[in-house]
């Protein structure tokens, strides 16, 4: 099973979020708990489910991951924008508060 | 324009209350994702890629230049200081926040707006041919129907919970100029051998994963019957559509697999107990809704304008953007003028808050005050004086709003694909903003004339890409981004669903792919009079295909 | 479930048949349309109210003819998503002239109440926190843009006949304390114009 993490969009703002290892949510990946065997995803989706019901993220899902140098890389196209914001526009999104 | 009545206030202000008051339970956690999500859709609100997004309704394509100034302020209030106009005409903001919502929706009431059923298996905004009302070839003016067809439709009890989204469209010419043969219901306007204006009705367009044309149910549809018309197609749809599998639910897959006699038969029974009943249009509520869009005070002008001649033969830009981006008006010296936002190499239909408030500042001075929307997510000035043309030129070069492209090969639509949209497989404006810069020389571009080209970044085809003359679809394969191009699709009176080429292009290949296209066209047409769609409905896919195929 | 009519909590009298066996009960039962079907000559003979139970594809053409025979029409709603009941309600009412109850069942939002109320629904099977959210639903609007299965005067009509506004909410069929505005005299054939 490939590295997996859990994402999803907060309910106030609609950005992006990470589950971490804490259980709770954080804006940025580098943050996100990562799963290496389907038991620990198992935890994570139970912990993000019970979330969703709570209210406050909404529509959480599990997504590919590498690790590099011990940070969570996404392997998607559609994940990796997710962590960065439009590519047309790198003055918006979290790319810009970075750069 | 239409202007609200204190019935119109009432009713916008009670459904920001309402939707503050749905939001306050979403938060409070007393509605559930799935119970809020029909809800917030039916107030525009989607949840996209990095944030929400609020598609904020402009019935028919029309604003005053009051309203689009407080789209500027809102964009800068309340989202990242930009918005983006869309295929129906509608305004999209991609970063505002679920507690700001309520707020903005009351921002956008003050001034007769609203983001109501822009989303939702319901009654979408109807949309019409930008240059209703002014146009030379003009029938009959589009607007005052779809102003009728709004009211009817808004939070109409019966059919807010479709088996799927529904799309209606209004043209007033000969011409189809509102995209009528894509739509679940398309309405062309026609008047009989008396005169009285009525519509020939289609039923049954649609892009996305099945493309089809509307098929015409009725011939000659008489204006008082418009309403009651659309109550029997839609109660037949709602009752019959599909509701097992969401990729069968429009009205498209329900003609198909009805047949259109029997559908048109199914219609018409359940219309024969209502057509007398109380959707009758009395003539004098037509007349009503007529004079809210009464003509402006237009000067009595002379249609020939000898200062625009001179001028234009003084200035080569100004003269490529006379041909290109102004069309003859119906009144002697007044033109329809076209603001393009489609910069080389930006991004298609995108403006900046300080673009929405140059143009409202540029329709107060040069014009009446009222700017539309068009399909094609550019916007236009319906009536502006031939001896202003020049100066308003001007005024748009100042505010980088003067690009000459109007439906040439860089008037490109473009959705906003996976930079943006949840249901995205590929990016669809970086290829746009590519192609944009390879055709960005002006004399090339006048020189290729008027082809359209459409860029969608998934199957649901936002961006029409079936029918465009050069259609690209984005799909996904391997994880990498591919573009499938589709060739001869039309939008207007002639609507045709474009042919794909073959396999499709990587994202480093697909502006040159185009290219090819383009070239074997200038190779091949009759002169410069052809047009692209005339020279491919002439000499066929074969030419195109082999070159792209033998040089990539 | 609370069940709501005219705005109020009831106890429901209704028994839901759901097989053979359960026809020879007496009082108040309601049926569903293949039950109906198959044992209409025992049913039609039944001393006691009956109701009739449509799952959402079956529409009220099924049983047009039989109407006068039910006090009780109740129409499904498996997802609040599947809106086809609306139609058939405005034609139970409005084609059919039925006039006995019709009560929404399955799946519906308190933010639908205001719609099944215009349609001509005037009982809901709702659950706890509809039924909490009654007022709040059927008071947001005063006034609607189209006709439809309610009483109330669309807006066309009170422009027409200079109906104010309401200044609160009367779209309940039998509410005592609000009586509807008084209609305008010739207008029975235009009433939405």
């Amino acid at each position: 099973m490939p590295n997996t993490a859990i994402t999803a969009n907060r309910l106030a703002d609609g950005f992006v979020i990470y589950l971490t290892a804490d259980g709770g949510w954080s804006e940025s990946l580098a943050d996100a708990a990562v799963a290496t065997s389907n038991d620990e995803l198992d935890a994570l989706q139970a912990v993000a489910e019970r979330a969703a019901r709570a209210g406050s993220v909404i529509g959480p899902y599990a997504f590919d991951v590498e690790t590099d140098a011990g940070r969570p890389l996404p392997r998607g196209r559609r994940e990796t924008l997710r962590t960065l914001g439009p590519s047309v526009r790198t003055d918006l999104g979290y790319q810009a508060a970075r750069s | 324009m239409y202007r609200y009545d204190e019935f119109d206030h009432t009713f916008v202000t009670q459904r920001v209350e309402q939707f503050r008051e749905q939001v306050a339970r979403r938060i409070a956690g007393e509605l559930t994702e799935d119970e809020f999500k029909p809800l917030r859709l039916m107030n525009g609100l989607y949840l996209q890629l990095h944030a929400y997004m609020l598609r904020v309704a402009i019935p028919y394509g029309t604003l005053s230049s009051r309203q689009l100034r407080r789209l500027g302020t809102i964009a800068r209030r309340y989202d990242r200081g930009y918005g983006h106009f869309t295929t129906r005409q509608n305004i999209q903001f991609n970063w505002p926040t679920l507690k700001d919502v309520p707020d903005i929706l009351a921002d956008l009431a003050a001034v007769e707006m609203h983001a109501i059923q822009t989303s939702g298996n319901c009654i979408r905004n109807t949309t019409a041919d930008a240059t209703a009302g002014v146009a030379a070839d003009e029938v009959a003016d589009s607007r005052i129907y779809c102003e009728i067809i709004r009211q009817w439709s808004t939070l109409h009890p019966e059919f807010s919970f479709l088996p799927r989204k529904f799309k209606i469209a209004v043209t007033g010419s000969g011409r189809d100029r509102a995209v009528t043969a894509a739509h679940d219901i398309g309405l062309r306007l026609k008047r009989d051998a008396d005169g009285n204006p009525g519509f020939e009705v289609l039923v049954g367009g649609g892009q996305g994963r099945t493309p089809v044309l509307a098929v015409t149910i009725r011939d000659f549809l008489p204006e008082r019957h418009l309403l009651s018309y659309l109550e029997a197609i839609l109660r037949v749809y709602n009752q019959l559509g599909r509701r097992d599998n969401i990729y069968k639910a429009r009205i498209k897959i329900l003609v198909r697999e009805t047949g259109r006699d029997e559908f048109a038969r199914l219609v018409e029974e359940e219309w024969a107990h209502i057509r007398d009943g109380e959707l009758r249009l009395p003539d004098d509520e037509i007349e009503r809704i007529r004079a809210y869009f009464a003509p402006p005070p237009y000067q009595a002008l002379d249609d020939a304008c000898p200062e625009l001649a001179v001028q234009r033969a003084g200035n080569r830009a100004f003269d490529a953007w006379v041909a290109s981006n102004v069309e003859a008006h119906k009144r002697p010296g007044y033109a329809i003028v076209t603001i393009s936002l489609k910069p080389h190499g930006g991004i298609p239909g995108d403006a900046s808050a300080e673009q929405m408030e140059a143009v409202a500042d540029l329709a107060d001075r040069y014009g009446f005050g009222e700017i539309r929307v068009t399909y094609k997510q550019n916007l236009l000035l319906p009536d502006v004086r031939k001896g202003d043309l020049f100066a308003l030129w001007q005024a748009l070069v100042a505010a980088g709003l003067a690009t000459a492209n109007s439906h040439r090969v860089t008037d490109i639509i473009a959705c906003p694909g996976l930079d943006y949209c949840n249901l995205a497989n590929a990016r669809a404006i970086p290829v746009a903003q590519a192609i944009s810069e390879r055709f960005a020389d002006p004399e090339r571009e006048q020189t290729i004339g008027n082809v359209t080209v459409n860029i969608s970044g998934c199957i649901n085809a936002c961006a029409h890409h079936h029918v465009a003359n050069i259609g690209i679809l984005g799909v996904d394969k391997k994880g990498k981004e591919f573009y499938q191009v589709t060739l001869g699709g039309a939008a207007d009176e002639n609507a045709a669903i474009g042919d794909i080429v073959g396999p499709a292009f990587d994202e480093d290949r697909i502006a040159g792919a185009v290219e090819t296209v383009v070239d074997v066209y200038l190779a091949e047409r009759r002169g410069a009079d052809e047009p692209f769609i005339d020279t491919y409905r002439r000499i066929g896919l074969k030419p195109f295909k082999e070159k792209l195929y033998a040089a990539h | 479930m609370p069940l709501i009519k005219n705005g109020a909590r009831l106890q429901d009298p209704w028994f839901a048949a759901a097989t053979e066996e359960e026809l020879d009960r007496s009082g108040p039962m309601l049926v569903p349309l293949a039950l109906w079907q198959e044992h209409r000559d025992r049913l039609v003979d039944r001393v006691g109210p009956i109701g009739i139970r449509l799952a959402s594809h079956e529409s009220p053409a099924a049983i047009a003819d039989d109407l006068d025979r039910f006090d009780l029409v109740a129409l499904e709603f498996p997802k609040f998503t599947d809106g086809r009941a609306f139609s058939y309600a405005r034609l139970l009412r409005e084609r059919h002239g039925f006039t006995g109850e019709i009560r929404a069942i399955g799946h519906v939002l308190r933010d639908q109440i205001a719609f099944l109320l215009r349609c001509g629904f005037d009982a809901f099977d709702l659950d706890e926190r509809a039924a909490a959210g009654w007022q709040a639903a059927t008071g947001a609007f005063t006034a609607w843009y189209q006709p439809a299965a309610d009483a109330d005067a669309p807006i066309p009509a009170r422009r027409r006949y200079a109906v104010p506004a309401r200044t609160s909410v009367s779209v309940i069929r039998s509410d005592p304390v609000q009586p509807p505005a008084p209609e305008p005299a010739s207008c029975a054939a235009n009433w939405a114009y």
